[in-house]
């Protein structure tokens, strides 16, 4: 069955695809192509943001239901900042040709910043005395969520907005590859998802105080019996997983655009990723984003035109699949 | 001891009696708006709540799914009854029937999630019944040949219950359900069924060596209590007449999941005490300046109070009041069994 699950979607994707847009890979490898793109630039996104989820939850066992309220506060400061920064008369938005590199770089470390203090509050302030009642820190996160979301809609109001890429990024690039023009903010973006993926890799392996936190994440109480201040290793990562989805919620402003509910929609993505992937794993987020990616892109463009909307239910089947044979994701393991 | 326990117990009783009382008389003493509007929602709010205190308390599993169960049997039975000027399928059912299979429908759709998330424990089970609620609003946001953006409106509510008929009628049958809910769900615990349920709470793992079917309880359990929410759904949709994505959202969810520990996770009665707080708050907030736009802010300010200050919510509170030997069951009572083993596979 399982295989049969497998195979049917691909014999469907390059062979059959009758009624869809696109039409079968073999005919139009083009659309293939760039169908494959926009589903790994996704998981890209996808990546940063559930990486900065599975580092906290992996080391302190929180499930920051925050998440998502933290990306939509790191977009929306970013948002303020660079329409300052730009000033002028703003109107309907920003367009590139108006930003300067540094009008994006600077407002996204501004929103980097101001979550990654936001979520070392939260964790200094609540969750640092409640360590260990997983439930409650849960409950405690989503009090947090529903009080910054309303916040967020009084400060920011109900309109979708947007943060502008810069003019240097907003551009067509040929990838030489039967003539396809993409978007180079979409190979920024992938680029990001593979240089923090990078980082955090050399971090968690090659350095100490990523050793720490991989022995926090085996044995919290062992770590702090050989003397390491275990409590400054969870502030570290707090502080970085915050950061992360800050700096998600940057990308995610410029990729698409921040409104209320989009935060409800990113706890959603990183939540289906580390439940796929394993929670507390960062190759487990990286696969996971990665078939949550190209699951939802390839489910969009080679549905039948009529059933596009059934999209949404390959997610719940990817879901589905994975839980069904593997409970604690593919990369989990038992706490 | 054992006469502290009892005057705890009676006191439980008189002031269970007393809310009772004043329910069977709430149309003589408040208002038609109160009793219409306010108790009515907090009955059947109080019933959704009830299903996942239902689980929490004796199944260990907190779930967000509730509402999007809820949610299932108002969409179907949206989809059945309506005739015509609305989106859905309009299929023009007659009620009765409609009942029936938008019950089934929803107790289908609880039983597939509880069999997704029966191997499940603690925070994971939370995370992934919240990723069925999210996904079912997406559900009936974009599937638009079921629903569509805008929901189903216009949906008729049975003749002899329509407010034209009587006023006080929904609000009547609502409370019937109520207390027949409460009911039904105090005597399941006490079942065979309910017990086992209640060892598997305690030590999946050794419950599985007995011999029991700890996966296939969990399920039963949560399409159970998927079939409390449905009901519950099926009021809702009368006392609204209308159903839309955005009210199975996630803030319906959150707000479910608030009543719930407002009222307190482990016992049936907070579900309809914590109803009562929010619908209370939700009208009254209103009228005050300086919460009156930023509602959520204050339900979220005083959610995080709660869990801070009294993890066992307001029935807690109450049982620490009434006194008697204090019971030991932190809000956490997944915790230790967070890292349970799966049972073994086969």
């Amino acid at each position: 069955v399982l295989l049969a699950i497998v195979v049917f979607p691909a014999i469907w994707v390059l062979f059959i695809a009758s009624g869809t847009s696109f039409g079968p890979a073999i005919d139009d490898p083009k659309d293939f192509l760039i169908t494959l793109l926009n589903g790994l630039t996704a998981a890209a996104l996808y990546f940063v943001v559930a990486s900065g989820f599975t580092l906290i939850f992996g080391l302190m066992r929180v499930v920051n239901m925050a998440h998502g309220a933290f990306f939509l506060l790191g977009g929306y400061v970013a948002l303020r900042t660079q329409r300052n920064m730009v000033g002028g008369d703003v109107g309907l938005g920003l367009s590139s040709a108006q930003v300067s590199l540094a009008q994006w770089v600077v407002p996204a470390l501004a929103g980097v910043a101001v979550v990654a203090g936001a979520g070392l509050l939260m964790q200094q302030l609540f969750l640092r005395w409640t360590q260990g009642q997983d439930l409650r820190q849960a409950l405690i996160t989503i009090a947090i969520s529903i009080i910054l979301a309303d916040q967020m809609l009084a400060h920011y109001g109900g309109v979708a907005q947007d943060i502008s890429w810069p003019g240097t990024f907003d551009k067509f690039v040929n990838l030489h590859v039967e003539g396809i023009q993409y978007t180079m903010t979409r190979l920024v973006i992938l680029g990001f998802g593979l240089v923090i993926g990078a980082l955090l890799w050399f971090w968690l392996q090659k350095t100490r105080s990523g050793m720490v936190i991989r022995a926090g994440v085996d044995d919290r109480d062992m770590v702090s019996a050989m003397g390491i201040n275990i409590q400054l290793t969870f502030a570290i990562a707090f502080v970085i997983g915050s950061a992360l989805a800050g700096f998600g919620g940057v990308i995610g402003g410029s990729f698409a655009s921040l409104a209320p509910g989009v935060d409800a929609n990113w706890l959603l993505n990183s939540l289906v990723v580390v439940i796929i992937g394993g929670m507390g794993s960062l190759a487990g987020a990286a696969i996971g984003s990665l078939l949550l990616g190209l699951t939802t892109n390839f489910a969009a463009a080679y549905l039948p035109a009529n059933y596009t909307f059934y999209a949404i239910i390959f997610t719940f089947v990817l879901l589905a699949i994975v839980l069904a044979v593997r409970p604690l994701g593919l990369y989990g393991r038992p706490a | 001891m054992s006469s502290a326990r009892g005057s705890r117990l009676s006191a439980d009783r008189i002031a269970g009696g007393i809310f009772v009382v004043l329910a069977l008389f709430a149309p003589l003493i408040f208002s038609e708006y109160w009793v219409a509007t306010l108790l009515t929602q907090m009955l059947f709010l109080g019933i959704v709540a009830a299903s996942l205190i239902f689980l929490s308390a004796y199944g260990g599993m907190v779930s967000l799914a509730q509402v999007s169960i809820y949610g299932v049997a108002g969409f179907a039975l949206g989809n059945l009854t309506t005739n015509g000027n609305t989106k859905g399928m309009n299929l023009g059912w007659a009620e009765a029937p409609g009942i029936v299979v938008a019950l089934i429908v929803a107790l289908l759709v609880a039983f597939v999630f509880g069999a997704l998330a029966n191997r499940s424990y603690g925070i994971y089970f939370l995370m992934i019944t919240l990723v069925f609620s999210v996904i079912a609003n997406l559900f009936f946001g974009q599937v638009t040949s079921v629903s569509g953006f805008g929901g189903i409106s216009g949906i008729p509510i049975p003749d002899f219950l329509s407010r034209t008929a009587h006023p006080d009628r929904l609000y009547f049958v609502t409370l019937a359900v109520a207390l027949l809910v409460y009911a039904l769900l105090r005597y399941v615990a006490r079942t065979p069924f309910g017990l086992t349920l209640q060892g598997i709470r305690d030590d999946p793992v050794r419950m599985s060596s007995l011999g029991y079917n700890v996966t296939l309880h969990r399920t039963l359990a949560f399409a159970f209590a998927g079939l409390i929410a449905a009901v519950g759904g099926i009021l809702f949709v009368w006392w609204n007449a209308q159903i839309a994505p955005s009210t199975i959202g996630l803030n319906a969810t959150i707000d479910v999941l608030v009543i719930a520990v407002i009222g307190g996770l482990y016992r049936l009665e907070g579900a309809w005490l914590g109803a009562l707080v929010f619908v209370l708050i939700n009208n009254y907030a209103q009228d005050i300046d300086l919460v009156s736009e930023r509602f959520h802010t204050l339900i979220g300010v005083i959610f995080l109070v709660i869990v801070l200050v009294s993890p066992n919510g307001l029935i807690g509170l109450w049982e620490r009041i009434t006194a008697g030997p204090r019971r030991e069951l932190p809000l956490d009572i997944t915790q230790e069994r967070g890292s349970a083993e799966p049972t073994p596979a086969g």
